[in-house]
């Protein structure tokens, strides 16, 4: 890693630059909300004007420019009785920028998924590898928990990460690409006051957590409450609508489809992001359901984001982002259903433990 | 006709339309791009909007409309009962549709609004074609979705299976990173409503009025709630879920 600094005007510039040059993506207000807040989303830009640099949290993930909603994954062709299959794991360049800490180490978790396994995804490596990716530090908002989740720093997964230290970005320079591209700007080595007002930042940022989420030991907990009547209170409430799972920057759950194209000559093989709150997610053919109920499902999605699957070594999911508790129309969400299920615990170890009367 | 080395006939069909605006056959001439190949695995033996053929001897019935003439029960099962496969085909025949608007109102009083003092023969409420007949699928939406015909009637014409998403607007919404409209302080059936329309409503910033019915397991309880909770209008909310007519059963379970 190297470390540089660089004036915010020259920082913007090279953003511009940037993102004139590349099919980009940032954060852009899309939106005013009900009580007057801005609605920010990763959308594309084309000049650093169109960014909002100073933007609070998109209400959607980055997640689908590396893993489309939907993804065409092959073609077929029929002709004369016989048939051919054509895959193409073609993806352009782009560039993400302003990704947050959590953000990033929910990529890298993708990463894992996608990348680490016995069948590694051509088509997740194919955008991997071809995009760029700027980050962004900022003031946790109310409800964030990565912190919680210890997902509220990052050291890789980016190719240059900037931390406001108020004139100027402190820049951690990450790949040999971006390195280049700011040769032809003003940048600095730090000083050593720029050294201190990193620290200094690092730790605001640090204190400014005000949403805790007390994750210590929770897979065992989980395992144990496997049984726990909370999932049938929040079950209850869910819509089973998947909204949760869209927004969410680590849920990688996809369907596949097939379908023939109308003139018979030809059919398409697509891929669509799901999720395990929706209704069908766990039935199989012949129709039956393995997990009929709401609580069911919602208890599996929680699973998977706080105990961990052997799949990506246990490792809890979650990067804390909140943005599926924001975006839950029940008012589901991780902080209360955790702080839930450890009360549900506590109440039952008080109640298993009487202190013993005489008769 | 031949598909991967299978003959396959051509579907002959026949597209009848009740009460309704004839915009969901309409449809079926839509979409320019792949027309001839569709019509292409149609043999079509009775189709008003397309060609002036009247033959009887169809397999597939497509109907489209409600129903509100006794009339029209007697013609509904003659097509039944000559159809192998009898499809619903738009949001009148599924669900009674628009038209059904006219149900909380005493039917005398729809007439003399609309037609004056002229002798007209309706019956009281606008129904689904199911309280007459069996259907064997059933395609929603208004105006349906061509290219989800499209599908179907591949699917038919291969033997594939039939399936319609079973899981609500919502997901579709979300994929195009639209603004919730309850965030904006509006009343959407979208979590209740059937995908499948890649949630063209909200994505326009209209509300969804639920034209596709309701999803498989919805959860009308917790919607009702959310209405609740955030402070809006259940009356507005009752009014969007009568619109298309089709969450009777949640609406008169809420009495
Ligand atoms: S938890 Fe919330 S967002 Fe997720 S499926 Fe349930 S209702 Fe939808
Ligand atoms: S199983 Fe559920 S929680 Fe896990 S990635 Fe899939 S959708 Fe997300
Ligand atoms: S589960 Fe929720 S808080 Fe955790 S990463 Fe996903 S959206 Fe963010
Ligand atoms: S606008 Fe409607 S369809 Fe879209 S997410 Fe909100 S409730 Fe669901
Ligand atoms: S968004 Fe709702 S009303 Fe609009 S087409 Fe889809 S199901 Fe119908």
């Amino acid at each position: 890693m190297i470390y540089k600094v660089i004036s915010k005007p020259e920082f913007r510039a090279f953003v511009d630059a940037l993102v004139r040059a590349n099919t980009s993506y940032g954060p852009r207000q899309v939106d005013t909300g009900r009580n007057g807040e801005p609605i920010y989303q990763f959308m594309p830009v084309s000049s650093a004007d169109e960014i909002a640099f100073d933007y609070t949290v998109t209400a959607s993930s980055a997640k689908h420019l590396l893993m489309p909603f939907r993804e065409e994954l092959s073609k077929f062709s029929f002709r004369d009785g016989n048939w051919s299959q054509e895959v193409s794991y073609d993806a352009p360049p782009i560039v993400l920028f302003g990704l947050r800490p959590c953000d990033i180490n929910a990529i890298n978790l993708l990463d894992e998924v996608m990348l680490k396994g016995p069948y590694p995804s051509p088509y997740y490596l194919a955008r991997r590898k071809n995009t760029f990716i700027i980050g962004m530090d900022h003031l946790p908002l109310p409800d964030c928990f990565c912190k919680s989740m210890n997902r509220h720093t990052t050291d890789h997964g980016f190719n240059l990460f900037a931390s406001d230290i108020g004139e100027k970005y402190f820049l951690s320079i990450n790949s040999s690409k971006a390195f280049n591209f700011l040769k032809e700007f003003e940048t600095a080595d730090p000083t050593y006051e720029d050294d201190c007002l990193l620290i200094e930042r690092r730790k605001t940022i640090k204190q400014s957590f005000q949403t805790n989420v007390e994750v210590t030991g929770l897979p065992m907990f989980l395992d144990l409450e496997f049984d726990s009547p909370i999932w049938e209170k929040w079950g209850d409430k869910c819509l089973n609508c998947g909204t949760c799972a869209m927004v969410c920057p680590t849920c990688y759950c996809y369907n596949v489809e097939e379908h023939v194209e109308t003139g018979l000559g030809s059919s398409s093989r697509e891929k669509r992001l799901y999720s395990c709150n929706l209704v069908d997610f766990a039935e199989v053919t012949g129709g039956h359901n393995f997990r009929p109920k709401n609580g069911d499902r919602l208890k599996y999605r929680y699973y998977h984001h706080y105990r961990g699957f052997a799949v990506n070594d246990n490792q809890q999911i979650c990067v804390g982002c909140n943005r599926c508790g924001r975006a839950c129309l029940a008012g589901i969400n991780p902080k209360d259903v955790i702080n839930d299920l450890r009360l549900e615990k506590e109440s039952c170890m008080t109640c298993v433990s009487p202190s013993p009367q005489k008769s | 006709m031949n598909h991967l080395g299978f003959d396959i006939e051509k579907l002959k069909i026949g597209s009848f339309d009740f009460t309704c605006c004839e915009g969901c056959q309409l449809q079926l001439a839509n979409k320019e791009s792949t027309l001839p190949e569709f019509l292409a695995l149609l043999d079509i033996r009775n189709f008003r909007e397309i060609s002036s053929e009247r033959l009887d001897d169809y397999d597939i019935a497509l109907v489209e409309g409600s129903i509100t003439r006794q009339d029209e029960v007697e013609r509904l099962k003659a097509i039944r009962a000559q159809a192998k496969v009898l499809v619903a085909y738009g949001t009148c025949a599924c669900f009674g549709g628009m038209n059904a608007q006219k149900n909380k109102f005493p039917k005398e009083e729809c007439i003399r609004t609309v037609y004056g003092d002229k002798q007209i023969d309706t019956m009281q409420e606008s129904h689904k074609i199911s309280d007459f007949v069996t259907v064997d699928y059933s395609i929603p939406g208004c105006p349906v979705n061509k290219e989800e015909v499209e599908r179907i009637v591949v699917s038919i014409a291969t033997r594939s299976p039939i399936a319609l998403p079973k899981y609500p607007v919502c997901v579709e919404c979300k994929q195009r990173l639209n603004t919730c409209l309850f965030d904006l302080g509006e009343v959407c059936l979208g979590p209740i409503s059937r995908a499948g329309c890649d949630a063209v409503c909200p994505s326009g910033k209209t509300v969804c009025l639920g034209c596709r019915g309701p999803a498989d397991g919805i959860n009308y309880d917790s919607f009702v709630q959310l209405v609740k909770d955030k402070e809006l209008s259940t009356d507005e909310m009752n009014e969007k879920l009568a619109f298309y007519n089709g969450f009777t059963e949640y609406l008169n379970h809420e009495g």
